[in-house]
Parts: structure tokens; sequence; C-alpha cells
């Protein structure tokens, strides 16, 4: 069998904070919140009134969809999933195909909660208003889970595997180490990984609802997502779309893309929901087997690790998550590697969560700097007992380094982890 | 309402769903949806759809069966129309 090395092309991404990649790295480094007050939540009487929500323009979207698309087109998760897809694929140096021919060594795993969920509310009032013949034909490719990745298939071409992955939280990181096998053994020559995540009252109002998200800080949006904070009281929901172009090392090479950085290996599993694992909370035996596993896959040392990009929402499970990575890299208080967590800048973006952490963690690796903490300037006392304050950066660090593990944890007891090295050019 | 009017209504009406402008622009009786305007087959029940609000009428299942050509879907439009006012 086959056995590529798999490297990293492009980068898209449809974030809270940024719509673009040099917007995102701006972003990041300058702790620029994508986090605003939502009156449609306060509305609707959410107890959680703050959200992220990429911020785009018509203009903008009618540069990736036809205008007969756009006639019914009310899928925001296909809207940034889109955007991010073709943009990461134009970022990788690489063409929208106009030949017959699909592209038979491209494809996608691009994966997603829910599809469409306003579309899905506006045809079920319809059916109910007995008007089902006014549906059109536009419901079931905007509600199908695969709706996302059929339409970046169609954009571009792709002729390989094109299909759409979920996991709840971990969906992301898992369509990254999906296409990433698929590319190992040799079944494809690039990929188009990345996942989104709808916007709206239909999409957030279940976790409102079981009281997970914050309702402390609805005038204060900014400082609502607070990973790390002794006042994290729940995370912030967010949306939009990452994406990323994987490419086998060779294909990389002949074309001569740029190449952002490697991915070394990693793991899926499920804590079964067993042990201290429900379908709500993690078993913490599987989140370490999860990263000694993938540290493992990817051939490194635990203490080679220099970055850990966290899963980390702002939940009161956020101590128990450095716990589990520092049982997992086997290490110590001073010893543990730089740690930082996206969602207080774009909260939590659910399905679309692991893809935008993702490309945020492939920028720092790739440009040298480990973006800064924000909202925990009260750093929770049960994290600073197990890790030194200065592995939390809550400061711009600017620094080359070569090793970044990123992990997500997601409902139904499943983990994802991936290990990412710098690409040094020979 | 002439019959040309009716053409040129719905030539409007399906100008979104087709990329072949010269087959739109020489559109007449014998126009067909799917060989001549490439329309992609799906496309014809939000043509449909798009018809019934632009001329005010419902389209059964049968008529709806039969328009593939400009020609039929003028006669349905016409029937539909004379239904209505009678």
């Amino acid at each position: 069998m086959d056995n590529k090395r798999v490297v990293i092309t492009g980068l898209g991404v449809c974030a809270p904070n940024a719509t673009n990649i040099p917007d995102f790295v701006h972003a990041l480094k300058n702790g620029i919140s994508g986090i605003t007050h939502q009156s449609d939540l306060e509305a609707l009487g959410f107890s959680c009134q703050i959200a992220g929500k990429p911020p785009l323009t018509e203009d903008r979207i009618a540069q990736y969809f036809s205008p007969l698309e756009l006639k019914n087109l009310n899928s925001t998760g296909i809207i940034y999933g889109v955007i991010a897809a073709l943009d990461a694929w134009e970022n990788a140096g690489l063409k929208l195909s106009d030949i017959n021919e699909p592209d038979w060594d491209s494809g996608t795993i691009f994966g997603t909660g829910t599809s469409g969920i306003d579309k899905f509310r506006w045809a079920i009032n319809k059916i109910d208003d007995m008007e089902i013949r006014k549906l059109g034909s536009s419901v079931v490719v905007q509600t199908m889970a695969s709706g996302v990745s059929a339409f970046i298939a169609g954009k571009i071409g792709l002729g390989n595997q094109v299909s759409t992955n979920s996991s709840a939280c971990a969906t992301g990181v898992e369509s990254i180490l999906l296409a990433y096998d698929r590319i190992k053994s040799g079944r494809a020559k690039r990929m188009l990984a990345g996942s989104t995540s709808d916007s709206g009252p239909y999409i957030w109002g279940g976790f409102d609802a079981m009281k997970v998200c914050n309702y402390k800080h609805n005038a204060e949006p900014e400082k609502g997502s607070r990973p790390m904070s002794a006042t994290a009281s729940g995370f912030v929901p967010g949306s939009g779309a990452g994406a990323l172009v994987l490419e086998s090392l060779e294909s990389a090479l002949l074309r001569n893309a740029p190449i952002y950085a490697e991915v070394l290996g990693g793991d899926l599993n499920s804590g079964g929901q067993r042990g201290l694992g429900t379908m709500t909370a993690p078993n913490p035996v599987a989140v370490q087997r999860c990263i000694k596993k993938a540290i493992d896959n990817a051939g490194i040392r635990a203490d080679e690790i220099e970055v850990i990009n966290g899963h980390l929402t702002a939940t009161t499970k956020d101590a128990l998550e450095i716990e589990n990575w520092k049982a997992a890299l086997n290490t110590s208080k001073d010893k543990f590697p730089y740690i930082n967590s996206l969602k207080g800048l774009v909260g939590h973006c659910i399905s679309a969560a692991g893809s935008i952490e993702t490309v945020a963690s492939v920028l720092q690796l790739s440009e040298g700097f480990i973006f800064p903490n924000v909202n925990c300037e009260d750093l929770n006392p049960a994290i600073a007992d197990l890790i030194d304050e200065s592995r939390i950066p809550q400061q711009l660090i600017n620094k080359q380094f070569n090793y970044l593990a990123k992990a997500s944890f997601g409902f139904g007891d499943v983990n994802a982890c991936i290990i990412l090295k710098k690409y040094n050019y020979e | 309402m002439s019959k040309e009017e009716i053409i040129a209504e719905l030539k409007n009406i399906i100008t979104p769903y087709s990329e072949e402008t010269i087959a739109l622009q020489s559109i007449d009786d014998d126009t067909d949806f799917l060989k001549d305007l490439k329309i992609n087959s799906a496309n014809l029940v939000d043509i449909v759809l798009d018809v019934e609000d632009r001329f005010n009428i419902e389209i059964d299942n049968d008529s709806m069966a039969k328009m593939l050509t400009v020609k039929a879907t003028v006669d349905i439009i016409e029937s539909k129309r004379q239904e209505n006012a009678g």
C-alpha cells in the first residue's frame, strides 16, 4: 500500500472575525473579536443573545454563486462552505475546471452538522400550509447534509470522492483526517477538506435551551467568550467555515505549490459513552488515548509538541481538557506546551470549529507566531494549578516552531486530534 | 395578452435558467427547453412556479408534464387564463 506524505497547500476561511486569510491572520495576531450582539436572538427571548457570524456582503456572495443559484439560496452553511472552499482552492494555485472531464485525482470531504436549516424551516412551513407544490427544486440540494460538498464539487469539477462527514464539534478535524487518509493511501492526489456550520436561531436554539451558552455578557459581546477564564460560564455560539487543500507532497512539489505545513498524522476515536463519558461529556480515557495515538501515528515524541490549539469552549470543562492534555503528553506544569483557544475570538463554531481552528493552527506554524488568548485575564485557578501561566499566552508571541497538536471533541463522546509540522523546504 | 406578449414574458422567466444566450434570443414556438435551451430538467418545476406567479394561474401535474416547449407552454398558459376568465 502507498504511504504518501501529505501537505497543506491552500487555506480558506469564512470566520466571524474575518472572511479571508490576510484579515484572519491580522485578527488572530491582534485579538480581534467576531462576537456581536444578535437582535434576532434577543427578540426571540434567547438567554444568550450574542454570537459569531461571518460578515459577508451580497457582492461577495455573488462572486461565488450564479444568479440562478442565488435566487432561492437560503443556507448560510453552504454559502460559508463554498466561499472558504473556493478561496482555499485558489489559494493553492488551482483553477476551477472548465473542461468537461472531471478532475479524477481531486475530491472533497466537507463536513457539517445540519444543512440549510433556514431552508428547511421555510419548506416545513410551506408543507404545513398545504403548499407542497411551491417548494420547487432547491429544497433537497440545500437541506441534504451533503449539500455543501455537492455545491463545492460542482463548482470545481471534482471527480474523486465527494462526501460530507458529521461528528458534531469534531467534524472539522475529522474531515481533515479523512482527507489525509485518502491521499496517504494513494487514492487521491488532493482533497479539499473542511467543514461548515449554519448561523441563526434555529441552529443555536437547542444549545441555548441546554443552558450551555453564556448568558452573562449580552451587554459586552466581545467579553462573552472566555476560554480558560475563572468566569467562563458557557460557550458563545458561532458559525462559518474553514477549508484546507491537502495534497500529496509529490504532487505539491511537482506543480511548485506553496506548502503551509505537513500533516504528520492523527487519530479519531470515541469514549463509547462509557466510564465518565456520556452523550454530552467526554470520557477522559478516550480523550487521552486519542491524543497519544495521534502523536504515535505522527511518529514523533510527546515532548516535541510545542504548541497546542485546544478545543477549550469556555465551559467548566476547560480545566478537564487541560488535565487530559497534561496526562496524555505526560508532561509537567512548567514543560507544558503553549496552548491557545480560538473560541475567545469567534465563539464555538460547532461543526465548523475544527476546520476554522485548524486553519488558524496552520497559519501559526507557517508564519511563526502564537496568537494571544483573550478574555482569560482572570485565569481559572484550577487551570493555573495544572500548568504554568506562561503556557497560556495573553500577548502575541512571534516564534518559529515545528510541531503543533490540534484537537476537537464533540457530542456523542467523539474525539479528533491532528499533528501538524512546519514544512521546511529542502 | 397576445401570444407575442406571453412569449416575451416567458422569455424573461426562462432566461436565468439557461446559458444558451443565442438560442434564447431566437426563441420561438418550436424552442425546446431541454434540447435547445439546455435547461437542467430539475429546474422545470421552478419555471412552472414562476409562470404560475407571473400569469396568476395554477398548473396541474398533467399540464406541467407537457410544458417542454414554448408552444406547449403558451397553449397551457392561454387555456388556464381562459379558464380563469370564464
